[in-house]
């Protein structure tokens, strides 16, 4: 038997911070950074005889949430209390729901090779976040910060129905980004506002039963969860093809020799003894509150999907590449409101910054520019100010020094050579230089042609006006 | 019959991180028995034509407003704290 014979199977739990002012259950700000243990009261800090008081806004979130996402809401719902200990969980119980979710039987459809796929949810519940450890490196112990304890989250868990890294990574993005669209959480996976346990198993293709499987908690970037879902699945093919047995465990993904490893004991296995918790009531929710979330929810990536393939006429490689993100999609209606040419906006979008922000390992959300740059900058194009192969460096620039597209390429000196007598002159000199080129073209051969604009473009740094260079050289040559 | 084990009693003792003696453990398990056998009496209840109950009271929706209130003083939060180092809470080294 080989890998090709197995099936791997995943399912999420992704974790998302809502992007509420205050915490979960006490009026403490949410902000990001802050100096330890200065975003805390006594309630989060579970001080003896603090009561918590459910936010409104989270509900409202979560409701949202589930909405986007095709889940029923629950119109009964309640708080229940996780216990185990932990240091940065004070209260020794983590608030979140057990058997009555407030969304549930939800699903999403994703993109993949073989065109699209469901992927049932199969609940999102409401729950706070814990605290921050700081380990030292001189052995004087352990520091808590109390300023993430009971910042609200989501979490979204999904049925076994990934079976590739790929789906994966699509499923995410695309959670990722109806949950920016409809502002309920800013996902920024650097600062940890949204991260997965990640669940694997495999079977053998055609089995009807699941293999055994095992969790990789907390993880916090695309990248990471790809290469621990392919090292998780080819461990346990190995372990199988040996002839072992999975052990059901959870296990640490390590970045660095990008191994996992065995987390907790069989003998702690979880018994989290889930009770409802007394200080909280009912949550109940009328029709009329549901349908008012409902008429409430902004238009979300499918519906400007189709916007774009029907009004803006873009192929739909580049609808779904624009709306795969609120970031991207924002920043491209932004810019064709300026330059009204959604297709030369798209194709920026999707090869340029989308090769930049590789490059960078960085997100659509860490873009620094508006969608007004790139409007004016596709607009310089359009005008034949610069060439398109300017319009790269601009982008570049623009992720190190975001501002005016026509002020960069006037202090760069990229202006487009469009003079006639400047680019003749050129012309002339690479001709001088190339005179096998040009026996070759003569013979018939084309391809010389694009190898002396080319040469030309080089000795230019780019600025030539390539259709102006093209006609020349033809004409020229035809002397 | 309402059943829980010596054993049962020792693993939730384990969990709940408590040290039992041998006449606590004897006595726990007698007394969640009696408990168990209660809540069972209580299970027996025709409860078929009662709405679903969510905690102990009929009360429901008490919300808060998404309103920032800052506690201003950190000093007093951790002013029990039996150890403490740049404003956190300072506890044994806890291995990841």
């Amino acid at each position: 038997m080989s890998k090709e014979d197995y099936e791997i199977v995943i399912g999420l739990e992704v974790h998302c911070e809502l992007s509420t002012k205050t915490k979960i259950f006490c009026s403490c700000s949410t902000e990001f950074g802050g100096e330890p243990n200065t975003h805390c009261c006594p309630i989060c800090m579970a001080m003896p005889g603090t009561l918590p008081v459910l936010n409104e806004k989270v509900v409202e979130y979560a409701v949202k949430a589930g909405l986007a996402t095709n889940c029923k809401i629950a119109q009964n719902s309640k708080n229940d209390r996780k216990n185990y200990f932990y240091p940065d969980l004070p209260k020794a119980y983590q608030i979140s729901q057990y058997d009555m979710p407030l969304c549930y039987d939800g699903y999403v459809n994703i993109e993949t090779e073989k065109g699209e796929k469901t992927i049932r949810l199969e609940r999102i519940h409401i729950e706070e976040d814990a605290g921050k450890l700081n380990h030292d490196d001189y052995g004087r112990g352990t520091f808590v910060d109390l300023n993430r304890a009971g910042v609200p989250l989501i979490e979204c868990v999904s049925k076994p129905d990934l079976r590739s890294k790929e789906e994966v990574d699509a499923y995410l993005r695309k959670l990722k980004s109806i949950f920016e669209y409809i502002g309920i959480s800013d996902c920024k996976m650097q600062e940890g506002s949204l991260r997965a346990d990640v669940n694997v198993s495999v079977r053998k293709k055609g089995a009807t039963e699941f293999g055994t499987r095992t969790e990789m908690k907390n993880m916090n970037s695309f990248r990471s969860i790809s290469r621990a879902i392919e090292y998780e699945a080819n461990r346990q093919i190995e372990v199988l093809e040996n002839g072992g047995e999975i052990t059901q465990e959870t296990l640490r993904w390590d970045d660095i020799s990008g191994k996992t490893f065995s987390m907790r004991d069989k003998e702690d296995a979880q018994d989290y003894r889930y009770f409802p918790d007394p200080d909280l009531v009912a949550i109940r929710l009328s029709d009329e509150y549901i349908e008012n979330i409902k008429n409430s929810l902004p238009e979300l990536p499918e519906s400007r999907k189709k916007r774009y393939l029907e009004e803006y006429k873009l192929i739909p490689k580049a609808a779904n590449f624009v709306t795969s993100s609120k970031y991207y999609s924002d920043i491209f209606e932004e810019a064709i409101a300026i330059c009204k040419n959604p297709k030369t906006a798209s194709n920026l979008l999707m090869s340029e910054v989308a090769r930049i922000l590789n490059e960078r390992e960085e997100e659509p959300d860490q873009i620094p520019f508006s969608g007004k740059e790139l409007g004016e900058l596709v607009e310089l194009i359009d005008k034949g100010t610069i060439s398109s192969s300017i319009s790269k460096k601009v982008l570049e620039e623009l992720f190190e020094n975001p501002k005016s597209p026509s002020q960069i390429i006037e202090e760069k000196g990229w202006v487009q050579i469009s003079d006639e007598g400047a680019i003749k002159e050129v012309v002339k000199k690479i001709l001088e230089a190339n005179s096998q080129s040009v026996a070759d073209y003569k013979a018939g051969k084309d391809r010389a042609l694009g190898f002396l604009v080319g040469q030309a473009m080089k000795e230019t740094k780019g600025k030539a006006n390539p259709q102006m260079l093209n006609k020349m050289f033809i004409e020229e040559m035809k002397k | 019959m309402a059943n829980i084990t010596r054993d049962e009693i020792v693993h939730i003792a384990k969990l709940a991180m408590l040290n039992l003696t041998e006449q606590e453990i004897d006595n726990y398990t007698k007394d969640m028995q009696e408990i168990l056998a209660y809540a069972e009496m209580i299970n027996k209840i025709d409860t078929s034509a009662t709405d679903e109950t969510i905690g102990a009271t009929e009360q429901k929706n008490k919300f808060r407003k998404d309103e920032v209130m800052e506690f201003k003083t950190r000093e007093d939060l951790l002013q029990n704290a039996p150890s403490q180092d740049e404003g956190m809470f300072q506890i044994p080294k806890v291995i990841n």
